[in-house]
Protein backbone atom coordinates (compact mmCIF):
# COMPACT_ATOMS: atom_id res chain seq x y z
CA UNK A 1 0.00 0.00 0.00
CA UNK A 2 2.73 2.52 0.74
CA UNK A 3 4.63 1.73 -2.37
CA UNK A 4 1.03 2.81 -4.20
CA UNK A 5 0.75 5.76 -2.54
CA UNK A 6 3.95 7.01 -2.96
CA UNK A 7 3.53 6.51 -6.62
CA UNK A 8 0.33 8.54 -6.35
CA UNK A 9 2.07 11.07 -4.99
CA UNK A 10 5.36 11.20 -8.00
CA UNK A 11 4.69 13.21 -10.93
CA UNK A 12 1.76 11.68 -12.82
CA UNK A 13 3.07 10.38 -16.39
CA UNK A 14 2.25 11.80 -20.01
CA UNK A 15 2.85 8.18 -21.74
CA UNK A 16 2.79 4.92 -20.04
CA UNK A 17 5.41 2.51 -19.78
CA UNK A 18 4.35 0.64 -22.61
CA UNK A 19 3.54 1.52 -26.19
CA UNK A 20 -0.38 2.42 -25.83
CA UNK A 21 -1.26 2.16 -29.08
CA UNK A 22 0.56 -1.43 -29.68
CA UNK A 23 -1.61 -2.51 -26.76
CA UNK A 24 -4.76 -0.69 -28.29
CA UNK A 25 -4.38 -3.12 -31.74
CA UNK A 26 -4.17 -6.14 -29.32
CA UNK A 27 -8.45 -4.91 -28.25
CA UNK A 28 -9.73 -5.51 -31.48
CA UNK A 29 -13.28 -4.06 -30.04
CA UNK A 30 -11.39 -0.61 -29.32
CA UNK A 31 -11.64 -0.21 -33.10
CA UNK A 32 -15.16 0.15 -33.34
CA UNK A 33 -17.41 2.72 -33.97
CA UNK A 34 -20.40 3.44 -32.11
CA UNK A 35 -23.18 6.20 -33.95
CA UNK A 36 -20.21 6.93 -36.45
CA UNK A 37 -18.08 7.85 -33.63
CA UNK A 38 -14.60 5.86 -32.35
CA UNK A 39 -15.48 4.21 -29.23
CA UNK A 40 -14.75 5.56 -26.08
CA UNK A 41 -14.73 2.72 -23.51
CA UNK A 42 -14.84 4.25 -19.71
CA UNK A 43 -17.56 1.20 -18.74
CA UNK A 44 -13.87 -0.70 -17.45
CA UNK A 45 -15.10 -1.33 -13.79
CA UNK A 46 -18.49 -2.77 -15.38
CA UNK A 47 -16.09 -5.07 -17.14
CA UNK A 48 -13.24 -4.96 -19.35
CA UNK A 49 -12.01 -5.39 -23.20
CA UNK A 50 -10.39 -8.43 -24.71
CA UNK A 51 -6.89 -8.89 -25.95
CA UNK A 52 -6.18 -10.96 -29.18
CA UNK A 53 -4.41 -13.29 -27.14
CA UNK A 54 -7.31 -14.09 -24.80
CA UNK A 55 -9.82 -14.07 -27.74
CA UNK A 56 -7.68 -16.91 -29.15
CA UNK A 57 -6.96 -18.62 -26.10
CA UNK A 58 -10.46 -19.32 -25.83
CA UNK A 59 -10.61 -20.64 -29.71
CA UNK A 60 -7.60 -22.94 -29.49
CA UNK A 61 -9.31 -24.41 -26.51
CA UNK A 62 -12.49 -25.32 -28.61
CA UNK A 63 -10.10 -25.97 -32.03
CA UNK A 64 -7.45 -28.39 -30.32
CA UNK A 65 -8.12 -29.25 -26.26
CA UNK A 66 -11.54 -29.08 -25.55
CA UNK A 67 -13.14 -32.29 -23.63
CA UNK A 68 -14.59 -32.89 -20.12
CA UNK A 69 -12.01 -31.37 -17.36
CA UNK A 70 -11.03 -34.47 -15.38
CA UNK A 71 -13.17 -37.45 -16.79
CA UNK A 72 -12.13 -39.85 -18.79
CA UNK A 73 -8.64 -41.89 -20.18
CA UNK A 74 -8.50 -40.50 -23.36
CA UNK A 75 -6.02 -38.16 -25.04
CA UNK A 76 -8.25 -35.04 -25.29
CA UNK A 77 -9.22 -35.59 -21.70
CA UNK A 78 -5.72 -35.19 -20.77
CA UNK A 79 -5.35 -32.20 -22.51
CA UNK A 80 -8.11 -29.99 -21.03
CA UNK A 81 -7.35 -31.38 -17.42
CA UNK A 82 -3.49 -30.37 -18.17
CA UNK A 83 -4.81 -26.95 -19.35
CA UNK A 84 -7.47 -26.48 -16.87
CA UNK A 85 -4.72 -27.03 -13.71
CA UNK A 86 -1.95 -24.77 -15.70
CA UNK A 87 -4.96 -22.08 -15.46
CA UNK A 88 -5.72 -22.32 -11.90
CA UNK A 89 -1.33 -22.90 -11.38
CA UNK A 90 -1.48 -19.19 -12.94
CA UNK A 91 -4.42 -17.67 -10.76
CA UNK A 92 -2.17 -18.91 -7.51
CA UNK A 93 1.13 -17.22 -8.90
CA UNK A 94 -0.72 -13.88 -9.72
CA UNK A 95 -2.31 -13.63 -6.25
CA UNK A 96 0.40 -15.00 -4.45
CA UNK A 97 -1.19 -17.89 -3.06
CA UNK A 98 0.89 -20.83 -1.65
CA UNK A 99 -0.26 -23.47 -3.85
CA UNK A 100 -2.92 -24.38 -6.59
CA UNK A 101 -4.75 -25.96 -4.11
CA UNK A 102 -5.99 -23.13 -2.84
CA UNK A 103 -7.61 -21.41 -5.61
CA UNK A 104 -11.28 -22.63 -6.47
CA UNK A 105 -12.84 -22.05 -9.94
CA UNK A 106 -16.05 -19.91 -9.64
CA UNK A 107 -18.54 -18.35 -12.05
CA UNK A 108 -17.29 -15.18 -10.57
CA UNK A 109 -16.86 -13.23 -7.25
CA UNK A 110 -21.07 -13.48 -6.76
CA UNK A 111 -20.90 -17.21 -6.73
CA UNK A 112 -17.27 -17.32 -4.72
CA UNK A 113 -19.12 -14.79 -1.99
CA UNK A 114 -22.12 -17.13 -2.08
CA UNK A 115 -19.99 -19.98 -1.92
CA UNK A 116 -18.31 -18.86 1.50
CA UNK A 117 -21.86 -17.78 3.03
CA UNK A 118 -23.29 -21.30 1.93
CA UNK A 119 -19.95 -23.47 2.97
CA UNK A 120 -18.53 -21.79 5.46
CA UNK A 121 -21.13 -19.84 6.74
CA UNK A 122 -23.38 -22.48 7.31
CA UNK A 123 -21.00 -24.47 9.22
CA UNK A 124 -19.34 -21.53 11.14
CA UNK A 125 -22.17 -18.93 11.88
CA UNK A 126 -24.66 -19.17 14.39
CA UNK A 127 -27.61 -17.48 16.21
CA UNK A 128 -26.19 -14.25 18.39
CA UNK A 129 -22.84 -13.95 16.05
CA UNK A 130 -22.01 -11.38 14.02
CA UNK A 131 -21.25 -10.64 10.64
CA UNK A 132 -19.38 -7.18 9.42
CA UNK A 133 -19.46 -5.40 6.42
CA UNK A 134 -18.91 -2.05 5.41
CA UNK A 135 -21.19 0.71 4.02
CA UNK A 136 -19.77 0.84 0.83
CA UNK A 137 -20.36 -2.87 -0.04
CA UNK A 138 -21.54 -3.63 -3.63
CA UNK A 139 -24.72 -5.72 -3.41
CA UNK A 140 -22.99 -8.93 -4.11
CA UNK A 141 -21.19 -8.54 -0.65
CA UNK A 142 -23.68 -7.92 1.27
CA UNK A 143 -26.85 -9.68 -0.15
CA UNK A 144 -25.17 -13.31 0.45
CA UNK A 145 -24.56 -11.71 4.68
CA UNK A 146 -27.94 -10.52 4.79
CA UNK A 147 -29.24 -13.88 3.72
CA UNK A 148 -26.88 -16.05 6.32
CA UNK A 149 -28.04 -14.19 8.86
CA UNK A 150 -31.83 -14.42 8.85
CA UNK A 151 -31.42 -17.82 8.63
CA UNK A 152 -29.13 -18.70 11.35
CA UNK A 153 -30.36 -15.83 13.69
CA UNK A 154 -27.09 -13.97 13.49
CA UNK A 155 -26.71 -9.76 12.93
CA UNK A 156 -25.69 -7.57 10.31
CA UNK A 157 -22.88 -5.03 11.11
CA UNK A 158 -22.21 -2.46 9.00
CA UNK A 159 -18.94 0.03 9.52
CA UNK A 160 -19.75 3.20 8.49
CA UNK A 161 -18.30 5.03 5.04
CA UNK A 162 -17.20 8.66 5.98
CA UNK A 163 -17.86 11.93 3.84
CA UNK A 164 -14.52 11.25 1.78
CA UNK A 165 -16.08 7.37 0.90
CA UNK A 166 -13.29 5.83 3.03
CA UNK A 167 -13.91 3.60 5.90
CA UNK A 168 -11.65 4.72 8.69
CA UNK A 169 -9.16 1.63 10.77
CA UNK A 170 -11.49 3.40 13.92
CA UNK A 171 -14.97 2.98 12.79
CA UNK A 172 -14.06 -0.56 11.20
CA UNK A 173 -12.25 -1.41 14.60
CA UNK A 174 -15.34 -0.39 16.32
CA UNK A 175 -17.63 -2.00 14.38
CA UNK A 176 -16.19 -5.35 15.35
CA UNK A 177 -17.07 -7.46 18.57
CA UNK A 178 -16.45 -10.81 20.36
CA UNK A 179 -19.68 -12.40 18.15
CA UNK A 180 -17.71 -11.21 14.96
CA UNK A 181 -17.48 -14.18 12.74
CA UNK A 182 -16.31 -13.50 9.94
CA UNK A 183 -15.65 -9.67 8.11
CA UNK A 184 -16.00 -9.22 4.52
CA UNK A 185 -15.38 -5.83 2.70
CA UNK A 186 -14.18 -4.57 -0.67
CA UNK A 187 -10.33 -3.91 -1.69
CA UNK A 188 -11.47 -1.33 -3.71
CA UNK A 189 -14.77 0.65 -3.96
CA UNK A 190 -16.85 0.27 -6.84
CA UNK A 191 -18.60 3.81 -6.50
CA UNK A 192 -15.63 5.56 -5.14
CA UNK A 193 -12.80 4.02 -6.31
CA UNK A 194 -11.23 4.06 -2.81
CA UNK A 195 -8.51 1.72 -2.03
CA UNK A 196 -9.38 0.11 1.03
CA UNK A 197 -6.50 -0.55 4.06
CA UNK A 198 -7.17 -3.89 3.60
CA UNK A 199 -4.25 -5.30 5.23
CA UNK A 200 -4.97 -3.76 8.28
CA UNK A 201 -8.28 -4.39 8.53
CA UNK A 202 -7.75 -8.15 7.88
CA UNK A 203 -5.13 -7.61 10.86
CA UNK A 204 -8.27 -6.25 13.20
CA UNK A 205 -10.36 -8.69 12.11
CA UNK A 206 -7.98 -11.50 13.34
CA UNK A 207 -7.61 -9.89 16.30
CA UNK A 208 -11.23 -9.78 17.01
CA UNK A 209 -11.47 -13.69 16.71
CA UNK A 210 -12.89 -13.34 13.28
CA UNK A 211 -11.68 -14.56 9.51
CA UNK A 212 -12.10 -12.08 6.90
CA UNK A 213 -12.60 -12.02 3.11
CA UNK A 214 -11.47 -9.44 0.60
CA UNK A 215 -13.95 -8.92 -2.21
CA UNK A 216 -11.43 -8.05 -4.94
CA UNK A 217 -12.68 -7.81 -8.43
CA UNK A 218 -12.14 -3.83 -8.51
CA UNK A 219 -8.89 -4.38 -7.60
CA UNK A 220 -7.74 -7.22 -9.20
CA UNK A 221 -6.54 -5.29 -12.74
CA UNK A 222 -5.31 -2.40 -10.46
CA UNK A 223 -3.02 -3.66 -7.73
CA UNK A 224 -0.64 -6.09 -7.21
CA UNK A 225 -2.75 -8.12 -4.78
CA UNK A 226 -0.69 -10.78 -2.82
CA UNK A 227 -3.11 -12.90 -1.10
CA UNK A 228 -0.53 -14.23 1.55
CA UNK A 229 1.10 -10.17 2.41
CA UNK A 230 -2.58 -9.25 2.81
CA UNK A 231 -3.31 -11.95 5.56
CA UNK A 232 -7.11 -12.67 4.44
CA UNK A 233 -8.79 -16.08 4.71
CA UNK A 234 -10.96 -15.40 1.55
CA UNK A 235 -10.35 -13.54 -1.49
CA UNK A 236 -12.97 -13.65 -4.46
CA UNK A 237 -12.49 -12.26 -8.06
CA UNK A 238 -13.81 -12.25 -11.08
CA UNK A 239 -11.98 -12.98 -14.96
CA UNK A 240 -14.12 -10.59 -16.92
CA UNK A 241 -12.80 -7.50 -15.32
CA UNK A 242 -8.61 -8.26 -15.95
CA UNK A 243 -9.34 -8.77 -19.84
CA UNK A 244 -10.28 -12.04 -19.27
CA UNK A 245 -13.87 -14.27 -19.97
CA UNK A 246 -17.45 -13.67 -18.51
CA UNK A 247 -18.26 -17.07 -16.41
CA UNK A 248 -14.81 -17.34 -14.59
CA UNK A 249 -13.50 -16.43 -11.64
CA UNK A 250 -11.71 -17.79 -8.72
CA UNK A 251 -12.09 -17.80 -4.85
CA UNK A 252 -8.60 -18.10 -3.15
CA UNK A 253 -8.72 -19.29 0.51
CA UNK A 254 -5.77 -20.70 2.87
CA UNK A 255 -5.59 -24.94 2.39
CA UNK A 256 -7.00 -25.35 6.26
CA UNK A 257 -10.22 -23.56 5.97
CA UNK A 258 -10.96 -24.96 2.48
CA UNK A 259 -10.76 -28.72 3.87
CA UNK A 260 -12.82 -28.07 6.78
CA UNK A 261 -15.70 -26.51 4.51
CA UNK A 262 -18.57 -28.84 3.23
CA UNK A 263 -19.43 -28.87 -0.16
CA UNK A 264 -21.36 -25.83 -2.00
CA UNK A 265 -22.92 -27.39 -5.30
CA UNK A 266 -22.71 -31.35 -5.32
CA UNK A 267 -22.74 -33.61 -8.50
CA UNK A 268 -20.34 -34.88 -11.06
CA UNK A 269 -16.99 -34.39 -10.21
CA UNK A 270 -16.59 -33.33 -6.58
CA UNK A 271 -16.77 -36.74 -4.86
CA UNK A 272 -15.04 -39.58 -4.56
CA UNK A 273 -17.25 -42.64 -3.72
CA UNK A 274 -20.67 -42.48 -4.00
CA UNK A 275 -23.42 -44.47 -2.84
CA UNK A 276 -27.11 -44.84 -2.53
CA UNK A 277 -27.05 -43.78 1.19
CA UNK A 278 -23.72 -41.91 1.21
CA UNK A 279 -21.23 -39.63 -0.35
CA UNK A 280 -17.53 -39.12 0.25
CA UNK A 281 -16.37 -35.59 -1.29
CA UNK A 282 -13.29 -35.19 -2.77
CA UNK A 283 -10.56 -32.75 -1.03
CA UNK A 284 -9.96 -28.92 -1.99
CA UNK A 285 -10.36 -27.43 -4.48
CA UNK A 286 -12.16 -30.27 -6.26
CA UNK A 287 -14.85 -30.49 -3.66
CA UNK A 288 -16.21 -27.26 -4.94
CA UNK A 289 -16.04 -27.48 -8.44
CA UNK A 290 -19.32 -29.73 -8.69
CA UNK A 291 -20.27 -30.11 -12.87
CA UNK A 292 -18.45 -29.59 -15.99
CA UNK A 293 -15.73 -26.77 -15.52
CA UNK A 294 -15.58 -23.81 -17.54
CA UNK A 295 -12.64 -24.91 -19.33
CA UNK A 296 -12.29 -21.70 -22.18
CA UNK A 297 -13.14 -19.44 -19.40
CA UNK A 298 -9.85 -20.39 -17.26
CA UNK A 299 -7.82 -20.92 -19.77
CA UNK A 300 -8.54 -17.45 -21.04
CA UNK A 301 -7.99 -16.28 -17.79
CA UNK A 302 -4.96 -17.30 -17.87
CA UNK A 303 -3.89 -16.04 -20.97
CA UNK A 304 -5.20 -12.76 -19.45
CA UNK A 305 -3.39 -12.20 -16.61
CA UNK A 306 0.07 -13.55 -18.87
CA UNK A 307 -0.67 -10.69 -20.55
CA UNK A 308 -1.59 -7.91 -17.42
CA UNK A 309 2.04 -9.48 -16.39
CA UNK A 310 3.28 -9.14 -19.52
CA UNK A 311 2.93 -5.41 -19.44
CA UNK A 312 3.22 -5.13 -15.90
CA UNK A 313 0.70 -4.55 -12.71
CA UNK A 314 2.49 -1.54 -11.76
CA UNK A 315 2.73 0.32 -15.49
CA UNK A 316 -0.91 -0.50 -16.04
CA UNK A 317 -1.61 1.18 -12.70
CA UNK A 318 0.95 4.34 -12.94
CA UNK A 319 -0.87 4.75 -16.41
CA UNK A 320 -4.30 4.24 -15.00
CA UNK A 321 -3.83 6.79 -12.10
CA UNK A 322 -2.48 9.32 -14.55
CA UNK A 323 -5.78 8.97 -16.63
CA UNK A 324 -7.38 9.51 -13.41
CA UNK A 325 -5.64 12.24 -12.30
CA UNK A 326 -6.28 14.24 -15.65
CA UNK A 327 -10.08 12.95 -15.12
CA UNK A 328 -10.66 14.39 -11.84
CA UNK A 329 -8.81 17.57 -12.60
CA UNK A 330 -11.60 18.21 -15.66
CA UNK A 331 -14.69 16.84 -13.59
CA UNK A 332 -13.92 19.50 -11.37
CA UNK A 333 -13.83 22.35 -13.57
CA UNK A 334 -16.96 21.52 -14.80
CA UNK A 335 -20.24 23.70 -13.57
CA UNK A 336 -22.55 21.56 -11.72
CA UNK A 337 -20.65 18.34 -11.68
CA UNK A 338 -19.98 16.82 -8.35
CA UNK A 339 -17.74 13.98 -7.24
CA UNK A 340 -18.80 11.70 -4.98
CA UNK A 341 -16.10 11.05 -2.31
CA UNK A 342 -12.62 12.10 -2.02
CA UNK A 343 -10.84 9.54 -0.61
CA UNK A 344 -7.35 9.96 -0.30
CA UNK A 345 -5.68 6.38 -2.42
CA UNK A 346 -8.34 5.76 -5.19
CA UNK A 347 -7.94 3.24 -8.19
CA UNK A 348 -9.09 3.70 -11.83
CA UNK A 349 -12.48 4.82 -11.64
CA UNK A 350 -14.87 8.41 -10.79
CA UNK A 351 -18.63 8.86 -9.85
CA UNK A 352 -20.72 11.79 -10.26
CA UNK A 353 -23.52 13.58 -10.60
CA UNK A 354 -24.40 16.74 -13.09
CA UNK A 355 -26.88 18.99 -11.06
CA UNK A 356 -30.26 19.03 -12.71
CA UNK A 357 -29.57 16.50 -15.55
CA UNK A 358 -30.65 12.66 -14.72
CA UNK A 359 -27.81 10.25 -15.03
CA UNK A 360 -29.20 8.38 -18.04
CA UNK A 361 -30.02 11.04 -19.44
CA UNK A 362 -25.87 11.98 -19.53
CA UNK A 363 -25.67 8.60 -20.64
CA UNK A 364 -27.48 8.41 -23.67
CA UNK A 365 -26.17 12.13 -24.64
CA UNK A 366 -22.13 10.86 -24.29
CA UNK A 367 -23.35 7.51 -25.80
CA UNK A 368 -24.29 9.65 -29.35
CA UNK A 369 -20.41 11.08 -29.09
CA UNK A 370 -19.93 7.23 -28.63
CA UNK A 371 -18.34 7.63 -25.24
CA UNK A 372 -19.39 4.55 -23.02
CA UNK A 373 -20.33 4.94 -19.00
CA UNK A 374 -21.94 3.15 -16.65
CA UNK A 375 -25.11 5.01 -15.34
CA UNK A 376 -27.48 3.63 -12.51
CA UNK A 377 -27.25 3.15 -8.67
CA UNK A 378 -24.02 0.92 -9.36
CA UNK A 379 -25.13 -2.00 -7.42
CA UNK A 380 -24.83 -0.21 -4.52
CA UNK A 381 -28.62 1.11 -3.00
CA UNK A 382 -27.93 1.16 0.50
CA UNK A 383 -24.57 3.75 -0.22
CA UNK A 384 -26.92 5.61 -3.03
CA UNK A 385 -29.70 6.27 -0.38
CA UNK A 386 -27.24 7.15 2.22
CA UNK A 387 -25.49 9.33 -0.37
CA UNK A 388 -29.18 11.19 -1.00
CA UNK A 389 -29.10 10.16 -4.93
CA UNK A 390 -30.83 7.13 -6.91
CA UNK A 391 -28.23 7.34 -9.76
CA UNK A 392 -24.69 8.56 -10.56
CA UNK A 393 -22.41 8.59 -13.57
CA UNK A 394 -19.34 6.65 -13.75
CA UNK A 395 -16.27 6.74 -15.43
CA UNK A 396 -13.58 3.75 -15.04
CA UNK A 397 -10.49 3.60 -16.79
CA UNK A 398 -8.05 0.77 -18.19
CA UNK A 399 -5.00 0.26 -19.19
CA UNK A 400 -5.38 0.98 -22.52
CA UNK A 401 -7.16 3.95 -22.48
CA UNK A 402 -6.10 7.32 -23.65
CA UNK A 403 -5.34 10.91 -22.31
CA UNK A 404 -7.71 11.95 -25.73
CA UNK A 405 -10.05 9.98 -24.36
CA UNK A 406 -10.27 11.14 -21.05
CA UNK A 407 -11.28 14.72 -23.21
CA UNK A 408 -13.81 13.21 -25.15
CA UNK A 409 -15.46 12.52 -21.90
CA UNK A 410 -14.78 16.34 -20.47
CA UNK A 411 -16.18 17.46 -23.83
CA UNK A 412 -18.92 14.79 -23.91
CA UNK A 413 -19.96 16.33 -20.22
CA UNK A 414 -19.97 20.39 -21.52
CA UNK A 415 -22.62 18.82 -24.34
CA UNK A 416 -24.42 17.46 -21.71
CA UNK A 417 -24.93 20.91 -20.36
CA UNK A 418 -25.63 22.09 -23.85
CA UNK A 419 -28.30 19.97 -24.30
CA UNK A 420 -29.88 20.04 -21.11
CA UNK A 421 -29.09 23.87 -21.35
CA UNK A 422 -27.25 24.44 -18.41
CA UNK B 1 -26.06 0.56 -32.95
CA UNK B 2 -25.32 3.47 -35.83
CA UNK B 3 -29.07 3.26 -36.63
CA UNK B 4 -29.94 5.11 -33.81
CA UNK B 5 -31.60 8.21 -34.13
CA UNK B 6 -30.09 11.86 -33.90
CA UNK B 7 -29.97 13.17 -30.37
CA UNK B 8 -32.35 16.38 -31.17
CA UNK B 9 -34.57 13.46 -32.02
CA UNK B 10 -34.89 12.10 -28.99
CA UNK B 11 -34.37 15.36 -26.67
CA UNK B 12 -36.66 17.88 -28.98
CA UNK B 13 -37.54 21.23 -27.58
CA UNK B 14 -41.08 20.29 -26.81
CA UNK B 15 -39.34 17.48 -24.23
CA UNK B 16 -36.65 19.55 -22.47
CA UNK B 17 -39.53 22.06 -22.13
CA UNK B 18 -41.74 19.65 -19.78
CA UNK B 19 -38.53 18.22 -17.99
CA UNK B 20 -37.79 22.32 -16.91
CA UNK B 21 -41.10 22.97 -16.31
CA UNK B 22 -43.07 19.40 -15.71
CA UNK B 23 -47.57 20.29 -16.13
CA UNK B 24 -49.77 19.32 -12.98
CA UNK B 25 -46.55 18.36 -10.83
CA UNK B 26 -48.25 18.67 -7.65
CA UNK B 27 -50.12 16.66 -5.22
CA UNK B 28 -53.67 16.16 -5.67
CA UNK B 29 -55.80 16.29 -2.88
CA UNK B 30 -58.93 15.28 -5.22
CA UNK B 31 -57.14 12.08 -6.49
CA UNK B 32 -59.49 8.98 -6.21
CA UNK B 33 -56.79 6.55 -7.85
CA UNK B 34 -53.06 6.64 -7.52
CA UNK B 35 -50.14 4.28 -8.79
CA UNK B 36 -46.37 4.42 -8.03
CA UNK B 37 -44.68 3.47 -11.17
CA UNK B 38 -40.51 2.16 -10.11
CA UNK B 39 -37.85 2.09 -12.43
CA UNK B 40 -35.05 -0.48 -10.51
CA UNK B 41 -33.01 0.18 -12.49
CA UNK B 42 -32.47 3.69 -12.53
CA UNK B 43 -33.89 4.72 -9.62
CA UNK B 44 -36.92 6.53 -11.24
CA UNK B 45 -40.31 7.07 -9.51
CA UNK B 46 -43.43 8.26 -10.47
CA UNK B 47 -46.88 8.86 -8.85
CA UNK B 48 -49.88 9.72 -10.60
CA UNK B 49 -52.55 10.29 -9.24
CA UNK B 50 -55.98 10.63 -10.64
CA UNK B 51 -59.59 12.80 -10.19
CA UNK B 52 -61.97 10.18 -11.86
CA UNK B 53 -65.72 11.21 -12.20
CA UNK B 54 -68.12 8.37 -13.23
CA UNK B 55 -66.78 7.58 -16.37
CA UNK B 56 -64.54 10.91 -17.17
CA UNK B 57 -61.01 11.82 -15.50
CA UNK B 58 -61.34 15.19 -14.62
CA UNK B 59 -57.54 15.86 -13.19
CA UNK B 60 -54.31 14.35 -13.47
CA UNK B 61 -51.24 15.04 -12.31
CA UNK B 62 -47.76 13.23 -10.65
CA UNK B 63 -45.11 13.72 -8.20
CA UNK B 64 -41.45 11.43 -8.25
CA UNK B 65 -38.19 12.25 -9.31
CA UNK B 66 -36.88 11.22 -12.57
CA UNK B 67 -35.08 11.46 -16.15
CA UNK B 68 -35.79 14.13 -18.69
CA UNK B 69 -37.64 11.52 -20.61
CA UNK B 70 -40.11 10.01 -17.92
CA UNK B 71 -40.45 13.44 -16.19
CA UNK B 72 -41.58 14.90 -20.01
CA UNK B 73 -43.79 12.04 -20.50
CA UNK B 74 -45.30 11.91 -17.36
CA UNK B 75 -46.14 15.76 -17.87
CA UNK B 76 -47.57 15.06 -21.38
CA UNK B 77 -49.62 12.35 -20.10
CA UNK B 78 -51.79 14.87 -17.20
CA UNK B 79 -52.41 17.41 -19.99
CA UNK B 80 -53.38 14.63 -22.66
CA UNK B 81 -55.46 12.60 -20.18
CA UNK B 82 -57.28 15.30 -18.37
CA UNK B 83 -61.14 15.37 -19.31
CA UNK B 84 -61.08 12.41 -21.50
CA UNK B 85 -63.22 9.23 -20.85
CA UNK B 86 -61.80 5.91 -19.32
CA UNK B 87 -62.32 4.42 -22.82
CA UNK B 88 -60.09 7.09 -24.49
CA UNK B 89 -57.75 6.82 -22.44
CA UNK B 90 -57.38 3.00 -22.51
CA UNK B 91 -57.10 3.55 -26.09
CA UNK B 92 -54.64 6.45 -25.84
CA UNK B 93 -52.57 4.36 -23.80
CA UNK B 94 -52.26 1.46 -26.03
CA UNK B 95 -51.59 3.31 -29.02
CA UNK B 96 -49.18 5.63 -27.18
CA UNK B 97 -47.40 2.73 -26.03
CA UNK B 98 -47.42 0.78 -29.33
CA UNK B 99 -46.07 4.02 -31.02
CA UNK B 100 -42.98 4.18 -28.55
CA UNK B 101 -42.17 0.33 -28.67
CA UNK B 102 -42.65 0.47 -32.48
CA UNK B 103 -45.19 -1.97 -31.90
CA UNK B 104 -48.39 -2.53 -33.82
CA UNK B 105 -51.57 -0.41 -32.61
CA UNK B 106 -54.07 -2.82 -30.88
CA UNK B 107 -57.43 -3.23 -32.71
CA UNK B 108 -59.45 0.11 -31.66
CA UNK B 109 -56.66 2.61 -31.21
CA UNK B 110 -55.18 2.64 -34.45
CA UNK B 111 -57.13 6.13 -35.19
CA UNK B 112 -56.14 8.10 -32.21
CA UNK B 113 -54.41 11.08 -32.71
CA UNK B 114 -51.31 11.53 -30.38
CA UNK B 115 -50.66 15.07 -30.76
CA UNK B 116 -47.67 16.52 -28.83
CA UNK B 117 -47.12 12.61 -27.31
CA UNK B 118 -45.47 12.32 -30.91
CA UNK B 119 -42.32 14.19 -29.56
CA UNK B 120 -41.72 11.17 -27.60
CA UNK B 121 -41.41 8.94 -30.36
CA UNK B 122 -37.67 9.42 -30.85
CA UNK B 123 -36.99 7.16 -28.08
CA UNK B 124 -38.12 3.99 -30.06
CA UNK B 125 -34.69 4.07 -31.61
CA UNK B 126 -33.03 4.37 -28.07
CA UNK B 127 -34.02 0.88 -26.78
CA UNK B 128 -32.65 1.30 -23.10
CA UNK B 129 -34.38 4.54 -22.36
CA UNK B 130 -38.00 3.05 -23.81
CA UNK B 131 -39.07 1.97 -20.10
CA UNK B 132 -38.74 5.72 -19.03
CA UNK B 133 -40.71 7.19 -21.65
CA UNK B 134 -43.71 4.37 -20.67
CA UNK B 135 -43.50 4.00 -16.94
CA UNK B 136 -45.32 6.91 -15.84
CA UNK B 137 -48.44 5.24 -18.49
CA UNK B 138 -48.00 2.02 -16.74
CA UNK B 139 -48.72 3.79 -13.49
CA UNK B 140 -51.53 5.27 -14.87
CA UNK B 141 -52.69 1.67 -16.16
CA UNK B 142 -52.47 0.66 -12.58
CA UNK B 143 -53.96 3.44 -11.14
CA UNK B 144 -56.92 2.97 -13.57
CA UNK B 145 -57.29 -0.92 -13.05
CA UNK B 146 -57.13 0.13 -9.43
CA UNK B 147 -55.08 -2.95 -8.61
CA UNK B 148 -51.30 -2.85 -7.57
CA UNK B 149 -50.47 0.25 -6.02
CA UNK B 150 -46.55 0.08 -7.36
CA UNK B 151 -46.25 -0.94 -10.99
CA UNK B 152 -42.32 -1.89 -12.21
CA UNK B 153 -40.71 -1.55 -15.54
CA UNK B 154 -39.53 -4.96 -15.45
Amino acid sequence: MSVALEEQRSEQALAPAYDLAAVRAQFPILAETVHDRPLVYLDNAATTQKPERVIAAVGDVYRHSYANVARGVHHLAERATDAFERSRAAVQRFFGAASPEEIVFVRGTTEAINLVAASWGSANVRAGDEVLITGLEHHANLIPWQRLCAEKGAHLRVAPVDERGEVSLEAFAAALSPRTRLAAFAHVSNVFGTVLPVREMVELAHRAGALALVDGPQAAPHLAVDVQALGCDFYAFSGHKVYGPSGIGALFSRAEILREMPPFLTGGGMVRTVSFETSDFADPPTRFEAGTQNLEGAVGLAAALEFLDGIGRENAASWERALLARAVERLAEIPGVRLLGAPRERASLVSFVIEGVHPHDAGTVLDSEGIAVRVGHLCAQPLMASLGVAAVVRASFALYNTLEEVEALAAGLSRVREVFGR
Amino acid sequence: MSAAGELSDLYQDLILDHTRKPRNFRELPAANRRAEGYNPLCGDRVSMMLDVAGDTVREVAFQGAGCAISTASASLLTEAVAGKSLEEVRRLVAAFVARVTGGEAPAGSEEVDLGKLEALAGVREYPMRVKCATLPWRALEAALADGEPVVRTE
